[in-house]
């Protein structure tokens, strides 16, 4: 008897378990790849019994995907572009959770000199002047925009043969970057965990103009109603509570902190 | 290479439950896909030898030509599809295993199809007047060319698994690389290439490759074919 109750109890646990209600949430690719889902989604799973399964692309394609309706809540970094979803209606507000930073990769020996540079404009018109190879995303990805926004802040429209628009990834870009010996603008957690550094490395990083800040906004449900809301809200509230901060701010890799939580609570 | 090797031997014994969960839902994709894309494909591959009307062989170019279909266009045109905001949206198949499905049944159905349909012409031209003078129905020719066909059509079925298998533009788009949920083996090579990890999507690349061989061999095995005395 006493064995069957056990044996009850379990089955009831495992049904619950496996009842667990899921999210679908469009992220951007540095979320992901930096490591710091595996280990948000675990503790998520554990607080909320929430799966959260992500669609990992770059920020123009989830800001779409949330558009369509297609996922619940999105996670990204392009300020300009979050602003302009939101005035179309797609989402209900936007409320921001972390940032950390973007840098400039290129050649370990530097041959247009921006290691030395007093900002990110210098560096760049350095690598446009010297016409040093250079691998933009070309996505329209958040790092896109931003690496775009950069480039007309330094007054260069950026053309020529040094200028490669790979279209991909923030990994297959740092692929490419790493196959040209070339330069490459990168967000701090997709580069530290890159695999394939090749010669590359970090030359400048540092100027407040390269912050990067992700924001969570939640899919209007007056827009779509089968999209899930309420969870969507309860992620929200899991993501800027104390634990959230905990886990984010001390989310390491090769002894260097990766992201730093700024939600106001 | 060589490093792709090792981690493809340690990956298939560490008896990771992630790499079995990848791999089962590589096979039930693809498998399923191929089986929908078999009973579609043969029975058009032979109507379409066996018959004859206005605009058949534009048919026929039209099919054969769909055999190269790009893939990412396939996804695309899923996607939008099954997307919320399209015409089959109400279904919330889209990042499903059965949005992956139904984008690789348009991919494979085209080369079944037109393989089949080579196939089957050339039989046809063989049996054409016995099966006339039989005064059989077109049904039953259809089915007498199937079946004595078999073995060609295997390998037709078979070029559709290939293609199936290996694909990863149109599910990466449809399925959306989800862990637990959408991920296969294809679309976690281009993640793992993504993240520089050469090696690791190597070794997932040779676990894939010895996936089809092994079942292929298992196909000709189950159908006694390739062996002395059967061909």
């Amino acid at each position: 008897m006493k064995l069957i109750w056990k044996a009850l109890v379990a089955a009831t646990v495992m049904a619950t378990a496996s009842h667990a209600e899921s999210l679908k949430m469009a992220v951007t690719t540095s979320f992901y790849n930096s490591g710091l889902s595996d280990v948000l989604l675990p503790e998520i799973k554990n607080d909320l019994d929430l799966d959260v399964e992500l669609i990992v692309v770059g920020t123009g394609q989830a800001l779409y995907l949330g558009q369509a309706g297609d996922v619940d809540a999105i996670l990204v970094h392009a300020r300009a572009a979050e602003d302009a979803f939101l005035a179309a209606g797609y989402g209900t507000h936007r409320r921001e959770i972390m940032y950390n930073d973007f840098i400039l990769i290129g050649p370990s020996s530097d041959p247009a000199q921006i290691a030395g540079s007093q900002t990110t404009v210098e560096a760049l018109q350095s690598i446009a002047r010297t016409m040093a190879p250079f691998v933009s995303r070309g996505d329209d990805s958040g790092t896109n925009k931003k690496e775009l926004a950069l480039w007309a802040e330094a007054g260069i429209t950026p053309m020529g043969g040094w200028y490669r628009a790979a279209g991909s990834g923030m990994g297959a870009t740092l692929n490419t970057a790493s196959g040209m010996n070339a330069y490459v603008v990168s967000d701090r957690a997709s580069w530290l965990n890159f695999g394939n550094k090749g010669d590359l490395a970090l030359l400048y990083a540092g100027d407040p103009a390269l912050f990067n800040q992700y924001a969570f906004i939640p899919v209007n449900p007056a827009r779509w109603p089968h999209v899930k809301n309420d969870l969507a809200m309860q992620l929200e509230g899991w993501l800027t509570s104390e634990k959230a901060e905990t886990l984010i701010n001390s989310y390491t890799l090769g002894g260097e902190q990766l992201f730093t939580f700024n939600a106001t609570r | 290479m060589a490093q792709g090797f090792l981690d493809a031997w340690a990956l298939v014994f560490s008896f990771d439950v992630d790499l079995y969960e990848i791999i089962f839902l590589s096979l039930r994709v693809t498998i399923s896909a191929v089986i929908i894309a078999a009973l579609i494909g043969l029975p058009l591959g032979a109507w379409l030898a066996v018959n004859r009307f206005y605009l058949r062989r534009y048919v026929i170019a039209v099919l054969n030509a769909l055999m190269g279909l790009p893939p990412v266009v396939v996804g695309l045109f899923v996607y939008m599809l099954l997307s919320r905001s399209g015409p089959l949206g109400g279904f919330g198949l889209l990042f499903s295993p059965g949005a992956m499905i139904i984008a690789q049944v348009i991919i494979i159905t085209p080369l079944i199809a037109s393989l089949s349909h080579q196939t089957i012409r050339d039989l046809w031209a063989e049996y054409h007047d016995l099966l006339i003078s039989m005064n059989t129905t077109r049904a039953q020719r259809i089915m007498a060319l199937l079946w004595d066909g078999r073995r060609a059509l295997l390998t037709a079925t078979l070029a559709g698994l290939g293609r199936a298998i290996g694909e990863v533009g149109a599910i990466m788009i449809v399925g959306g690389n989800i862990e637990h949920s959408t991920r296969v083996l294809t679309t976690a090579i281009a993640l793992e290439t993504g993240k520089g990890n050469f090696a690791f999507a190597m070794g997932l690349g040779l676990v894939l490759i010895a996936l089809a061989i092994i079942i292929n061999l298992m196909i000709h095995m189950i159908g006694k074919t390739e062996r002395a005395g059967t061909w």
